[in-house]
Protein backbone atom coordinates (compact mmCIF):
# COMPACT_ATOMS: atom_id res chain seq x y z
CA UNK A 1 0.00 0.00 0.00
CA UNK A 2 0.97 3.43 -0.79
CA UNK A 3 -0.61 7.06 -0.49
CA UNK A 4 -1.42 7.50 -3.67
CA UNK A 5 -4.25 4.52 -3.54
CA UNK A 6 -5.30 4.64 0.18
CA UNK A 7 -7.05 1.38 1.63
CA UNK A 8 -9.70 1.28 4.04
CA UNK A 9 -8.87 2.95 7.40
CA UNK A 10 -9.57 0.37 9.78
CA UNK A 11 -10.03 -3.19 8.90
CA UNK A 12 -11.14 -5.84 11.33
CA UNK A 13 -10.61 -9.20 10.34
CA UNK A 14 -12.10 -12.42 11.80
CA UNK A 15 -12.13 -11.18 14.90
CA UNK A 16 -13.26 -13.55 17.75
CA UNK A 17 -13.31 -12.62 21.64
CA UNK A 18 -14.63 -14.89 24.31
CA UNK A 19 -15.64 -14.39 28.03
CA UNK A 20 -15.60 -17.43 29.58
CA UNK A 21 -18.42 -19.32 27.80
CA UNK A 22 -19.61 -16.66 26.19
CA UNK A 23 -18.52 -15.86 22.41
CA UNK A 24 -18.76 -12.04 22.66
CA UNK A 25 -17.68 -11.51 19.03
CA UNK A 26 -17.66 -14.44 16.40
CA UNK A 27 -15.41 -14.07 13.36
CA UNK A 28 -16.61 -10.44 12.57
CA UNK A 29 -14.83 -8.62 10.07
CA UNK A 30 -15.21 -5.16 8.93
CA UNK A 31 -13.80 -2.32 6.87
CA UNK A 32 -14.19 1.56 7.44
CA UNK A 33 -13.03 3.33 4.60
CA UNK A 34 -11.58 7.13 5.23
CA UNK A 35 -14.59 9.76 5.40
CA UNK A 36 -17.03 7.58 5.83
CA UNK A 37 -19.73 7.50 8.86
CA UNK A 38 -20.60 3.94 9.63
CA UNK A 39 -22.97 2.98 12.01
CA UNK A 40 -22.99 -0.27 14.44
CA UNK A 41 -26.73 -1.50 15.17
CA UNK A 42 -27.76 -4.50 16.89
CA UNK A 43 -30.19 -5.70 19.84
CA UNK A 44 -29.04 -5.63 23.44
CA UNK A 45 -25.79 -8.00 23.91
CA UNK A 46 -25.02 -8.01 20.45
CA UNK A 47 -21.32 -7.40 20.90
CA UNK A 48 -21.14 -3.47 19.94
CA UNK A 49 -19.33 -2.48 22.81
CA UNK A 50 -17.08 -5.29 22.69
CA UNK A 51 -16.21 -4.50 19.08
CA UNK A 52 -15.70 -0.65 20.02
CA UNK A 53 -13.43 -1.92 23.30
CA UNK A 54 -11.27 -4.30 20.82
CA UNK A 55 -10.68 -1.57 17.80
CA UNK A 56 -9.63 0.88 20.93
CA UNK A 57 -7.77 -1.79 22.13
CA UNK A 58 -9.16 -2.34 25.74
CA UNK A 59 -9.62 -5.98 24.72
CA UNK A 60 -7.69 -8.02 22.34
CA UNK A 61 -9.06 -10.32 20.04
CA UNK A 62 -8.88 -14.31 20.82
CA UNK A 63 -8.65 -14.59 17.22
CA UNK A 64 -8.75 -12.44 13.90
CA UNK A 65 -6.46 -9.41 13.19
CA UNK A 66 -6.82 -5.63 13.31
CA UNK A 67 -4.83 -3.01 10.75
CA UNK A 68 -5.25 0.42 11.37
CA UNK A 69 -3.95 2.81 8.29
CA UNK A 70 -2.61 -0.50 6.33
CA UNK A 71 -0.53 -1.70 9.72
CA UNK A 72 -1.16 -4.63 12.04
CA UNK A 73 -2.12 -3.52 15.23
CA UNK A 74 -3.86 -6.17 16.75
CA UNK A 75 -2.27 -6.21 20.29
CA UNK A 76 -2.04 -2.56 20.76
CA UNK A 77 -2.71 -1.45 24.03
CA UNK A 78 -5.46 1.66 24.34
CA UNK A 79 -2.59 4.16 25.51
CA UNK A 80 -1.15 3.58 22.33
CA UNK A 81 -3.94 3.00 20.19
CA UNK A 82 -4.89 6.60 20.95
CA UNK A 83 -1.59 7.72 19.72
CA UNK A 84 -2.47 6.36 16.52
CA UNK A 85 -4.92 7.97 15.93
CA UNK A 86 -7.97 7.00 17.56
CA UNK A 87 -10.57 8.48 19.98
CA UNK A 88 -13.05 7.17 21.38
CA UNK A 89 -16.24 8.30 23.92
CA UNK A 90 -18.14 5.80 26.03
CA UNK A 91 -21.36 4.67 26.75
CA UNK A 92 -21.68 5.48 30.31
CA UNK A 93 -19.78 8.92 30.24
CA UNK A 94 -16.19 9.01 30.83
CA UNK A 95 -15.41 12.67 32.10
CA UNK A 96 -12.69 13.67 34.81
CA UNK A 97 -15.55 14.89 36.63
CA UNK A 98 -13.69 17.07 39.18
CA UNK A 99 -12.12 19.08 36.11
CA UNK A 100 -13.37 21.84 34.47
CA UNK A 101 -14.96 21.41 30.95
CA UNK A 102 -11.52 23.56 29.90
CA UNK A 103 -9.22 21.30 31.51
CA UNK A 104 -11.40 18.30 30.35
CA UNK A 105 -11.02 19.01 26.77
CA UNK A 106 -6.71 20.23 27.14
CA UNK A 107 -6.02 16.46 28.57
CA UNK A 108 -7.79 15.71 25.46
CA UNK A 109 -5.04 17.56 24.06
CA UNK A 110 -1.97 15.74 25.96
CA UNK A 111 -0.57 13.23 22.75
CA UNK A 112 -0.04 16.34 20.94
CA UNK A 113 1.68 18.38 23.49
CA UNK A 114 5.68 17.69 23.45
CA UNK A 115 7.70 19.32 26.30
CA UNK A 116 10.09 19.50 29.00
CA UNK A 117 9.08 18.54 32.32
CA UNK A 118 10.81 21.36 33.92
CA UNK A 119 9.90 24.16 30.99
CA UNK A 120 6.67 22.85 32.15
CA UNK A 121 7.58 23.36 35.98
CA UNK A 122 8.38 26.93 35.74
CA UNK A 123 5.66 27.41 33.04
CA UNK A 124 7.90 29.47 30.77
CA UNK A 125 9.54 29.72 27.05
CA UNK A 126 8.57 26.87 25.26
CA UNK A 127 6.07 25.23 27.62
CA UNK A 128 3.86 28.30 27.98
CA UNK A 129 3.91 29.14 23.63
CA UNK A 130 2.91 25.81 23.46
CA UNK A 131 0.07 25.82 25.83
CA UNK A 132 -0.98 29.08 24.30
CA UNK A 133 -1.01 27.42 20.68
CA UNK A 134 -3.05 24.42 22.23
CA UNK A 135 -5.42 26.66 24.28
CA UNK A 136 -6.53 28.40 20.68
CA UNK A 137 -7.17 24.88 18.96
CA UNK A 138 -9.50 23.95 22.24
CA UNK A 139 -11.38 27.44 21.90
CA UNK A 140 -12.18 26.41 18.47
CA UNK A 141 -13.33 23.00 19.23
CA UNK A 142 -15.38 24.72 22.06
CA UNK A 143 -16.51 27.36 19.70
CA UNK A 144 -17.72 24.37 17.16
CA UNK A 145 -19.64 22.59 19.57
CA UNK A 146 -21.60 25.23 21.57
CA UNK A 147 -19.96 24.79 24.82
CA UNK A 148 -18.42 28.59 25.52
CA UNK A 149 -21.13 29.16 28.25
CA UNK A 150 -19.55 26.28 30.64
CA UNK A 151 -15.99 26.08 29.76
CA UNK A 152 -14.87 26.87 33.78
CA UNK A 153 -17.88 24.65 34.98
CA UNK A 154 -16.86 21.46 36.28
CA UNK A 155 -17.81 18.78 34.19
CA UNK A 156 -19.22 16.29 36.52
CA UNK A 157 -21.89 19.16 37.91
CA UNK A 158 -23.24 19.34 33.93
CA UNK A 159 -26.76 17.62 32.93
CA UNK A 160 -25.92 14.26 31.13
CA UNK A 161 -26.42 15.55 27.47
CA UNK A 162 -23.86 18.34 27.82
CA UNK A 163 -21.52 15.93 29.44
CA UNK A 164 -21.62 13.57 26.32
CA UNK A 165 -21.31 16.57 24.42
CA UNK A 166 -17.84 17.84 26.29
CA UNK A 167 -16.46 14.14 25.99
CA UNK A 168 -16.81 14.44 22.40
CA UNK A 169 -14.94 17.52 22.81
CA UNK A 170 -12.25 15.74 24.76
CA UNK A 171 -12.18 13.15 21.78
CA UNK A 172 -11.85 16.01 18.73
CA UNK A 173 -9.01 17.37 21.12
CA UNK A 174 -6.79 14.87 19.88
CA UNK A 175 -7.75 15.36 16.30
CA UNK A 176 -8.34 12.00 15.76
CA UNK A 177 -8.62 10.10 12.32
CA UNK A 178 -10.79 7.75 13.49
CA UNK A 179 -13.68 8.55 15.85
CA UNK A 180 -15.58 5.83 17.72
CA UNK A 181 -18.62 7.20 19.51
CA UNK A 182 -20.01 4.65 22.05
CA UNK A 183 -24.13 5.98 21.92
CA UNK A 184 -23.47 9.43 21.71
CA UNK A 185 -27.30 10.28 22.02
CA UNK A 186 -28.57 7.50 24.60
CA UNK A 187 -30.33 9.64 27.18
CA UNK A 188 -30.98 12.44 25.25
CA UNK A 189 -34.14 14.55 24.28
CA UNK A 190 -35.16 15.17 20.83
CA UNK A 191 -33.39 18.98 20.82
CA UNK A 192 -30.47 17.72 22.18
CA UNK A 193 -29.75 14.35 19.64
CA UNK A 194 -30.76 16.68 17.14
CA UNK A 195 -27.87 18.67 18.28
CA UNK A 196 -25.37 16.26 18.57
CA UNK A 197 -26.66 14.88 14.87
CA UNK A 198 -25.66 18.46 13.65
CA UNK A 199 -22.05 18.05 15.12
CA UNK A 200 -21.74 14.68 13.96
CA UNK A 201 -21.97 15.45 10.98
CA UNK A 202 -20.14 18.68 10.87
CA UNK A 203 -17.48 16.92 12.30
CA UNK A 204 -16.92 14.70 9.68
CA UNK A 205 -17.22 17.35 7.08
CA UNK A 206 -15.19 20.03 8.36
CA UNK A 207 -12.43 18.10 10.19
CA UNK A 208 -13.25 14.77 7.94
CA UNK A 209 -13.05 12.75 10.70
CA UNK A 210 -14.02 8.94 9.97
CA UNK A 211 -16.82 8.15 12.32
CA UNK A 212 -17.90 4.84 13.63
CA UNK A 213 -20.68 5.09 16.08
CA UNK A 214 -22.88 2.69 17.89
CA UNK A 215 -26.87 3.85 17.97
CA UNK A 216 -30.30 2.53 19.14
CA UNK A 217 -32.12 5.21 17.93
CA UNK A 218 -33.25 4.15 14.08
CA UNK A 219 -34.14 7.25 12.74
CA UNK A 220 -31.08 8.97 13.50
CA UNK A 221 -29.15 6.16 12.58
CA UNK A 222 -31.11 6.16 9.18
CA UNK A 223 -30.22 9.79 8.81
CA UNK A 224 -26.71 10.28 9.68
CA UNK A 225 -24.95 7.03 8.51
CA UNK A 226 -23.17 6.41 4.63
CA UNK A 227 -23.00 2.72 5.81
CA UNK A 228 -24.58 0.44 8.66
CA UNK A 229 -23.37 -2.48 10.24
CA UNK A 230 -25.43 -4.64 12.15
CA UNK A 231 -24.38 -7.60 14.72
CA UNK A 232 -26.45 -9.93 16.71
CA UNK A 233 -25.37 -12.22 19.22
CA UNK A 234 -21.78 -11.34 17.84
CA UNK A 235 -22.42 -12.42 14.48
CA UNK A 236 -22.18 -9.84 11.46
CA UNK A 237 -25.72 -10.10 9.61
CA UNK A 238 -25.79 -7.50 7.44
CA UNK A 239 -23.32 -4.88 6.40
CA UNK A 240 -24.93 -2.12 3.61
CA UNK A 241 -26.47 1.56 2.93
CA UNK A 242 -29.21 2.62 5.24
CA UNK A 243 -31.41 1.65 2.82
CA UNK A 244 -30.54 -2.07 2.13
CA UNK A 245 -30.17 -2.66 5.74
CA UNK A 246 -33.76 -1.34 6.79
CA UNK A 247 -35.22 -4.23 4.00
CA UNK A 248 -32.36 -6.89 5.04
CA UNK A 249 -34.67 -9.93 5.92
CA UNK A 250 -32.04 -10.76 8.69
CA UNK A 251 -32.15 -7.65 10.34
CA UNK A 252 -35.45 -7.34 10.75
CA UNK A 253 -36.00 -11.19 11.90
CA UNK A 254 -32.65 -9.65 14.59
CA UNK A 255 -34.62 -6.74 15.66
CA UNK A 256 -38.33 -8.03 15.70
CA UNK A 257 -37.71 -11.62 16.59
CA UNK A 258 -40.75 -12.64 13.77
CA UNK A 259 -40.13 -16.72 12.99
CA UNK A 260 -40.21 -17.30 8.97
CA UNK A 261 -40.70 -20.59 7.27
CA UNK B 1 -18.11 21.08 88.69
CA UNK B 2 -17.14 24.45 89.02
CA UNK B 3 -14.02 23.55 89.76
CA UNK B 4 -13.53 21.95 86.53
CA UNK B 5 -14.78 24.50 84.95
CA UNK B 6 -12.87 27.00 85.79
CA UNK B 7 -9.98 24.50 85.03
CA UNK B 8 -10.79 24.63 81.49
CA UNK B 9 -11.63 28.42 81.03
CA UNK B 10 -8.35 29.33 82.94
CA UNK B 11 -5.83 28.65 79.95
CA UNK B 12 -7.46 30.98 78.25
CA UNK B 13 -6.42 34.03 80.34
CA UNK B 14 -3.23 32.74 80.44
CA UNK B 15 -3.20 32.88 76.78
CA UNK B 16 -4.30 36.64 76.51
CA UNK B 17 -1.75 37.42 79.66
CA UNK B 18 1.20 36.36 77.41
CA UNK B 19 0.78 36.73 74.13
CA UNK B 20 4.33 36.25 73.13
CA UNK B 21 4.20 33.14 74.49
CA UNK B 22 0.95 31.68 73.00
CA UNK B 23 2.89 33.07 69.51
CA UNK B 24 5.70 31.17 70.47
CA UNK B 25 3.57 27.77 71.26
CA UNK B 26 1.45 28.72 67.88
CA UNK B 27 4.76 28.73 65.92
CA UNK B 28 6.15 25.55 67.16
CA UNK B 29 2.87 23.91 66.04
CA UNK B 30 2.94 25.20 63.01
CA UNK B 31 6.23 24.09 62.41
CA UNK B 32 5.36 20.47 63.24
CA UNK B 33 1.71 21.05 61.40
CA UNK B 34 3.79 21.51 58.13
CA UNK B 35 6.23 18.13 59.01
CA UNK B 36 2.55 16.41 58.99
CA UNK B 37 1.24 17.72 56.10
CA UNK B 38 4.35 16.72 54.28
CA UNK B 39 4.23 13.17 54.91
CA UNK B 40 0.09 13.63 54.29
CA UNK B 41 0.87 14.63 50.92
CA UNK B 42 3.05 11.78 50.28
CA UNK B 43 0.01 9.61 51.20
CA UNK B 44 -2.51 11.57 49.01
CA UNK B 45 -0.27 11.84 46.06
CA UNK B 46 -0.67 8.11 45.16
CA UNK B 47 -4.47 7.77 46.99
CA UNK B 48 -5.17 10.31 43.92
CA UNK B 49 -3.45 8.93 41.28
CA UNK B 50 -4.05 5.38 41.81
CA UNK B 51 -6.94 5.15 44.24
CA UNK B 52 -4.29 3.24 46.78
CA UNK B 53 -3.75 3.89 50.19
CA UNK B 54 0.13 3.52 50.53
CA UNK B 55 0.62 1.89 53.71
CA UNK B 56 4.41 2.28 53.34
CA UNK B 57 4.53 5.36 53.15
CA UNK B 58 5.86 6.39 56.64
CA UNK B 59 8.72 3.46 56.09
CA UNK B 60 9.71 5.20 52.91
CA UNK B 61 10.11 8.07 54.59
CA UNK B 62 12.43 6.08 57.12
CA UNK B 63 14.42 4.57 54.46
CA UNK B 64 15.17 7.08 52.67
CA UNK B 65 16.65 9.24 55.83
CA UNK B 66 18.40 5.70 56.34
CA UNK B 67 19.44 5.85 53.25
CA UNK B 68 21.41 9.59 53.24
CA UNK B 69 22.18 9.10 56.82
CA UNK B 70 24.67 5.57 55.77
CA UNK B 71 25.90 7.18 52.72
CA UNK B 72 27.01 10.55 54.78
CA UNK B 73 28.27 7.75 57.07
CA UNK B 74 30.19 6.54 54.38
CA UNK B 75 31.70 9.36 53.64
CA UNK B 76 30.34 11.33 51.38
CA UNK B 77 29.23 14.86 51.03
CA UNK B 78 25.91 16.01 51.47
CA UNK B 79 25.12 17.05 48.24
CA UNK B 80 26.29 13.34 46.68
CA UNK B 81 24.44 11.52 49.19
CA UNK B 82 21.37 13.74 49.10
CA UNK B 83 21.50 13.11 44.94
CA UNK B 84 22.46 9.20 45.40
CA UNK B 85 19.20 9.28 48.11
CA UNK B 86 16.91 10.96 45.23
CA UNK B 87 18.08 8.15 42.60
CA UNK B 88 17.21 5.44 45.13
CA UNK B 89 14.03 6.79 45.79
CA UNK B 90 13.12 6.93 41.72
CA UNK B 91 14.80 3.67 41.45
CA UNK B 92 12.25 2.19 44.12
CA UNK B 93 9.27 4.17 42.66
CA UNK B 94 10.40 2.08 38.85
CA UNK B 95 10.93 -0.82 40.89
CA UNK B 96 7.34 -1.20 42.68
CA UNK B 97 5.63 -0.11 40.10
CA UNK B 98 6.86 -3.36 37.92
CA UNK B 99 6.61 -5.63 40.96
CA UNK B 100 3.95 -4.43 42.85
CA UNK B 101 1.46 -2.42 40.54
CA UNK B 102 1.43 -3.58 37.63
CA UNK B 103 1.03 -7.88 38.22
CA UNK B 104 -2.01 -6.07 40.36
CA UNK B 105 -3.85 -3.67 37.95
CA UNK B 106 -7.51 -4.20 37.86
CA UNK B 107 -7.28 -5.86 41.71
CA UNK B 108 -9.56 -4.64 44.03
CA UNK B 109 -8.33 -2.26 46.20
CA UNK B 110 -7.61 -3.80 49.40
CA UNK B 111 -5.53 -5.86 47.47
CA UNK B 112 -3.22 -2.89 46.77
CA UNK B 113 -3.54 -1.79 49.89
CA UNK B 114 -2.22 -5.49 51.11
CA UNK B 115 0.07 -5.10 48.15
CA UNK B 116 1.54 -2.00 50.10
CA UNK B 117 1.61 -3.57 53.60
CA UNK B 118 4.24 -5.72 52.33
CA UNK B 119 5.88 -3.34 50.81
CA UNK B 120 6.07 -1.69 54.55
CA UNK B 121 7.93 -4.65 55.83
CA UNK B 122 10.48 -5.30 53.24
CA UNK B 123 11.18 -1.68 53.28
CA UNK B 124 11.56 -1.96 57.25
CA UNK B 125 13.72 -5.04 56.86
CA UNK B 126 15.48 -3.82 54.04
CA UNK B 127 16.52 -0.57 55.34
CA UNK B 128 17.62 -2.58 58.56
CA UNK B 129 19.93 -5.37 56.68
CA UNK B 130 21.63 -2.60 54.58
CA UNK B 131 21.82 0.48 57.33
CA UNK B 132 21.94 -1.15 60.53
CA UNK B 133 19.01 -0.90 63.38
CA UNK B 134 20.69 1.82 65.61
CA UNK B 135 19.70 5.17 66.05
CA UNK B 136 21.89 7.56 64.18
CA UNK B 137 22.13 11.41 63.96
CA UNK B 138 22.02 13.42 61.00
CA UNK B 139 23.28 16.94 60.85
CA UNK B 140 22.05 18.59 57.53
CA UNK B 141 24.38 21.74 58.52
CA UNK B 142 21.55 24.02 60.38
CA UNK B 143 21.93 24.56 64.52
CA UNK B 144 19.08 22.97 66.82
CA UNK B 145 19.39 26.72 67.91
CA UNK B 146 16.57 29.49 68.67
CA UNK B 147 16.74 33.29 67.71
CA UNK B 148 14.50 35.74 68.67
CA UNK B 149 12.08 37.83 66.31
CA UNK B 150 10.37 40.91 68.01
CA UNK B 151 10.88 38.92 71.60
CA UNK B 152 9.42 35.49 70.27
CA UNK B 153 11.76 32.83 70.41
CA UNK B 154 12.23 30.91 66.86
CA UNK B 155 14.04 27.46 66.10
CA UNK B 156 15.94 27.99 63.18
CA UNK B 157 16.01 23.94 62.55
CA UNK B 158 11.76 24.69 62.62
CA UNK B 159 11.97 27.49 60.65
CA UNK B 160 14.09 25.89 57.83
CA UNK B 161 12.01 23.13 58.09
CA UNK B 162 8.77 24.79 57.37
CA UNK B 163 10.06 26.81 54.18
CA UNK B 164 10.90 24.02 52.97
CA UNK B 165 8.01 22.47 53.24
CA UNK B 166 6.32 25.61 52.36
CA UNK B 167 7.82 25.70 49.14
CA UNK B 168 7.86 22.16 48.04
CA UNK B 169 4.00 22.36 48.86
CA UNK B 170 3.52 25.11 46.51
CA UNK B 171 5.85 23.30 43.83
CA UNK B 172 3.67 20.76 43.70
CA UNK B 173 0.41 22.75 43.68
CA UNK B 174 2.17 24.20 40.73
CA UNK B 175 2.88 20.94 39.17
CA UNK B 176 -0.23 19.61 39.90
CA UNK B 177 -2.32 22.33 38.37
CA UNK B 178 -0.43 23.76 35.68
CA UNK B 179 2.13 21.40 33.98
CA UNK B 180 1.44 18.79 31.31
CA UNK B 181 2.27 15.45 33.42
CA UNK B 182 -0.15 17.12 36.63
CA UNK B 183 -2.89 17.37 33.92
CA UNK B 184 -2.45 13.77 33.32
CA UNK B 185 -1.50 13.00 36.67
CA UNK B 186 -5.60 14.46 37.83
CA UNK B 187 -6.85 12.43 34.62
CA UNK B 188 -6.03 9.34 35.93
CA UNK B 189 -6.97 10.53 39.34
CA UNK B 190 -9.86 11.01 37.71
CA UNK B 191 -10.91 8.24 35.20
CA UNK B 192 -8.60 5.21 34.69
CA UNK B 193 -10.49 4.14 31.32
CA UNK B 194 -10.94 7.89 30.24
CA UNK B 195 -6.92 8.90 30.94
CA UNK B 196 -6.08 5.54 28.42
CA UNK B 197 -8.08 6.03 25.88
CA UNK B 198 -6.83 9.67 25.11
CA UNK B 199 -3.39 8.51 25.13
CA UNK B 200 -2.06 8.39 29.00
CA UNK B 201 0.03 5.63 30.02
CA UNK B 202 -0.88 4.42 33.66
CA UNK B 203 2.30 2.96 34.27
CA UNK B 204 4.76 6.29 33.63
CA UNK B 205 2.02 7.67 35.63
CA UNK B 206 2.68 5.43 38.89
CA UNK B 207 5.80 5.82 38.27
CA UNK B 208 6.06 9.42 38.05
CA UNK B 209 3.96 9.29 41.49
CA UNK B 210 5.50 6.89 43.61
CA UNK B 211 8.63 9.25 42.65
CA UNK B 212 7.21 12.15 43.47
CA UNK B 213 6.12 10.26 46.95
CA UNK B 214 9.59 9.52 47.21
CA UNK B 215 10.98 12.70 47.13
CA UNK B 216 8.67 14.52 49.86
CA UNK B 217 9.25 11.56 51.86
CA UNK B 218 13.04 12.49 51.86
CA UNK B 219 12.16 16.11 52.78
CA UNK B 220 10.10 14.49 55.92
CA UNK B 221 12.95 12.21 56.73
CA UNK B 222 15.54 14.64 56.63
CA UNK B 223 13.60 17.12 58.64
CA UNK B 224 11.95 14.72 61.18
CA UNK B 225 15.45 13.18 61.14
CA UNK B 226 17.37 16.19 61.91
CA UNK B 227 14.79 16.74 64.92
CA UNK B 228 14.90 13.59 66.54
CA UNK B 229 17.45 11.44 64.85
CA UNK B 230 17.27 8.82 62.66
CA UNK B 231 15.75 5.56 63.74
CA UNK B 232 12.65 3.23 63.00
CA UNK B 233 10.17 4.73 65.40
CA UNK B 234 10.26 7.92 62.52
CA UNK B 235 8.28 5.31 60.59
CA UNK B 236 5.66 5.81 63.11
CA UNK B 237 4.90 9.40 62.22
CA UNK B 238 2.64 8.11 59.24
CA UNK B 239 0.41 7.09 61.91
CA UNK B 240 0.11 10.69 62.62
CA UNK B 241 -0.42 11.59 58.80
CA UNK B 242 -3.91 9.53 58.94
CA UNK B 243 -5.85 12.13 60.73
CA UNK B 244 -4.62 14.86 59.02
CA UNK B 245 -5.89 12.78 56.29
CA UNK B 246 -9.19 12.09 57.45
CA UNK B 247 -9.54 16.11 58.53
CA UNK B 248 -7.92 17.36 55.21
CA UNK B 249 -9.63 14.76 52.33
CA UNK B 250 -7.88 11.80 51.52
CA UNK B 251 -7.71 13.37 47.65
CA UNK B 252 -7.05 16.96 48.37
CA UNK B 253 -3.21 18.64 48.35
CA UNK B 254 -4.49 21.74 50.01
CA UNK B 255 -6.23 19.33 52.18
CA UNK B 256 -3.24 17.98 53.26
CA UNK B 257 -1.74 20.78 54.06
CA UNK B 258 -4.77 22.92 56.14
CA UNK B 259 -5.12 19.21 57.84
CA UNK B 260 -1.71 19.21 58.77
CA UNK B 261 -1.61 22.22 60.13
CA UNK B 262 -4.81 22.01 62.21
CA UNK B 263 -3.22 18.93 64.08
CA UNK B 264 0.31 20.65 64.08
CA UNK B 265 -1.18 23.75 65.94
CA UNK B 266 -4.35 22.29 67.81
CA UNK B 267 -2.41 19.76 69.48
CA UNK B 268 0.55 21.94 70.77
CA UNK B 269 -2.13 24.22 72.05
CA UNK B 270 -4.22 21.49 73.82
CA UNK B 271 -0.75 19.91 75.44
CA UNK B 272 0.54 23.31 76.60
CA UNK B 273 -2.81 25.36 77.76
CA UNK B 274 -5.33 22.11 78.54
CA UNK B 275 -2.63 19.23 79.25
CA UNK B 276 -1.89 20.21 82.70
CA UNK B 277 -5.63 19.47 83.48
CA UNK B 278 -5.44 15.70 83.00
CA UNK B 279 -1.67 15.33 83.48
CA UNK B 280 -0.11 16.32 80.25
CA UNK B 281 -0.42 13.78 77.26
CA UNK B 282 -2.87 15.42 75.04
CA UNK B 283 -0.60 15.62 72.23
CA UNK B 284 -0.28 11.94 72.05
CA UNK B 285 -4.11 11.51 71.24
CA UNK B 286 -5.75 14.99 70.28
CA UNK B 287 -5.25 14.30 66.46
CA UNK B 288 -7.31 11.34 66.57
CA UNK B 289 -9.88 12.69 68.51
CA UNK B 290 -10.60 15.09 65.97
CA UNK B 291 -10.57 12.63 63.38
CA UNK B 292 -12.91 10.32 64.84
CA UNK B 293 -15.31 13.92 65.47
CA UNK B 294 -14.66 14.34 61.55
CA UNK B 295 -15.37 10.82 60.84
CA UNK B 296 -18.96 11.00 61.89
CA UNK B 297 -19.84 14.39 60.87
CA UNK B 298 -17.86 15.18 57.90
CA UNK B 299 -16.49 11.60 56.95
CA UNK B 300 -15.12 13.43 53.38
CA UNK B 301 -13.03 16.08 55.40
CA UNK B 302 -12.65 19.38 54.74
CA UNK B 303 -11.80 19.18 51.28
CA UNK B 304 -12.50 15.71 50.00
CA UNK B 305 -14.79 15.06 47.55
CA UNK B 306 -18.03 14.30 48.58
CA UNK B 307 -18.58 10.78 47.31
CA UNK B 308 -22.64 10.16 46.54
CA UNK B 309 -22.90 6.39 45.44
CA UNK B 310 -25.63 5.72 42.79
CA UNK B 311 -27.96 3.28 43.77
Amino acid sequence: MNGATPGPLLEVDGVSVRFGALLALQQVSLTVQPGEVLAIIGPNGAGKTTLLNVISGFYHPDQGRIRFAGRDRTWLRPPDVAALGIARTFQNVALFRGMSVLDNIMTGRLLRMRGNVLFDALWWGPARRQELEHRAFVERIIDFLEIQAIRKTPAGQLPYGLQKRVELARALAAEPQLLLLDEPMAGMNVEEKEDMCRFILDVNEEFGTTIALIEHDMGVVMDISDRVMVLDYGRKIADGTPEQVRKDQAVLDAYLGVAHD
Amino acid sequence: MTEVLAGLVAPFADIASSPRFFAEVLIGGVAAGLMYSLVALGFVLIFKASGVFNFAQGVMVLFAALTLVGLIERGLPVAVALALTVLVMVLLAFAIERIVLRPLVNQEYIILFMATIGLNFFLEGFGEMVWGANVKRLDVGIPDTSFKVAGVLVNRLELTAAVTAAVLVTVLAVFFQKTRIGRALRAVADDHEAALSIGIPLKTIWTVVWSVAGLVAIVAGIMWGAKSGVQFSLSLIALKALPVLILGGFTSVPGAIAGGLIIGVGEKIAEVYWGPLVGGAIENWFAYVIALAFLLFRPQGLFGERIIERV
